[in-house]
């Protein structure tokens, strides 16, 4: 079964747009936060990462930050 | 054996991949990142052709003609080692090893360090190298930026229009970089500049909540909760052995973008041209595919 994916992101964050190339190359869905305009979100974010930079992605709970291919894979199962 | 194999893919790597396409060569691009600085850059307004474009938006349209010759990228490969072995030019990543006759290095350069207590300990806790990608998260707090170049002045035209107050924290007599950058953060009304001012340390609990800085003798404490740190630039040059390099460790080439080992070229911020520049590096980059497929031709 597909996992649920958040990504939490800016629109002009170059990683942040290549990981979600990664995923939109892969065909997996995910939902994706705005921190810059969502301050709610960015809390949740900072909360569940311990820090400030971006991207950062909760695959099921398991929380990944930056572009970590390997670590992502691995967490996807691909 | 391939014809050659260009390492880095920001202007001068993706240019030069556009010309060697053009030509017909068999070669292929290993690279960390696609776009390199101009990736984290924010407005750009002085590259021909555009009187306004984005960093990430002008990577998009770099990528895109890159791609449009189906280019064999293979992106997130760190490259360890380039030597000459015999005819052939050995490229080693941590993944796996390639051959050419011709080898185009434009890996460019990557961000200084602060080198202060508490750097390492609140890195992306505070403490950024990418104004373009956490700027948004300090909305409406107090920043400070460390630097006087281009770079800094970028980074703080960024800020300024996110957070609250921004502090430019510049160690020189005075803010260097373009005249009409300059101006702009010179009429923002929360922006301060301190020149003559080092950090000394980065101060908080779990996330930045001050830094402290020498003003020219006087030791100062600034409320912030964002530190940019926009100190300058280092050549991504460690992995080529054996080749000249000047005293800041970029590679030296001459106007054919030819460095001290034949077959090996080199374009854009790695290497002494002077000027760093995006359009000077494309064009850097087109020089050095074509010197490699003469060399390549001949070999």
């Amino acid at each position: 079964m597909a996992k649920n994916v958040k990504i939490y992101s800016t629109p002009t964050c170059p990683w942040c747009i290549r990981v979600k190339q990664f995923f939109k190359d892969n065909n997996i869905a995910f939902e994706d936060y705005d921190v810059s305009t969502d301050p709610v979100k960015a809390d949740e974010m900072v909360k569940k990462s311990g820090q400030m930079g971006v991207p950062v992605l909760d695959i099921e709970g398991e929380i990944i930050v930056g572009f970590d291919r390997e670590k992502i894979k691995q967490s996807l199962g691909i | 054996m391939h014809d050659l194999i260009i390492i880095g893919a920001g202007p001068a790597g993706i240019t030069a991949s556009v010309y060697a396409a053009r030509k017909a060569m068999d070669f292929l691009v290993l690279t960390g990142d696609i776009g390199g600085q101009t990736a984290w850059s924010g407005d750009i307004e002085n590259y021909t052709g555009y009187q306004f474009i984005t960093g990430p938006d002008l990577v998009g349209k770099f990528e895109e003609h890159m791609l449009s010759y189906n280019t064999s990228v293979k992106e997130g490969e760190e490259v360890i080692a380039v030597d000459r072995a015999g005819e052939a030019i050995v490229v080693k990543t941590h993944k796996s090893s390639y051959q050419a006759k011709a080898v185009i290095v434009a890996s460019g350069k990557r961000s200084k360090e602060l080198n202060v207590p508490g750097e390492k300990e609140f890195k992306n806790k505070g403490i950024s190298y990418c104004a373009t990608c956490d700027g948004p998260l300090f909305s409406a707090k107090n920043v400070a930026v460390i630097g006087g170049g281009n770079s800094a002045l970028d980074a703080a035209l960024q800020l300024m229009k996110i957070a609250k107050y921004t502090y430019i924290i510049n160690n020189t007599p005075q803010l260097g970089g373009e005249a009409l950058m300059r101006q702009k953060i010179e009429q923002a009304r929360n922006v301060e500049i301190l020149n003559n001012s080092e950090v000394t340390a980065v101060l908080g609990a779990r996330m930045v909540q001050s830094v402290k800085i020498n003003q020219g003798g006087a030791e100062k404490i600034l409320s912030v909760e964002g530190v940019f740190v926009e100190v300058g630039l280092i050549p991504n040059s460690d992995f080529v052995q054996g080749v000249e390099k000047n005293s800041r460790g970029e590679i030296k080439v001459n106007s054919r973008n030819e460095t001290s080992i034949p077959g090996l070229f080199a374009a854009g911020d790695v290497t002494d041209v002077p000027e760093k520049q995006i359009i000077i590096a494309a064009g850097e980059g087109s020089k050095a595919c074509l010197s490699a497929f003469r060399y390549a031709a001949q070999h």
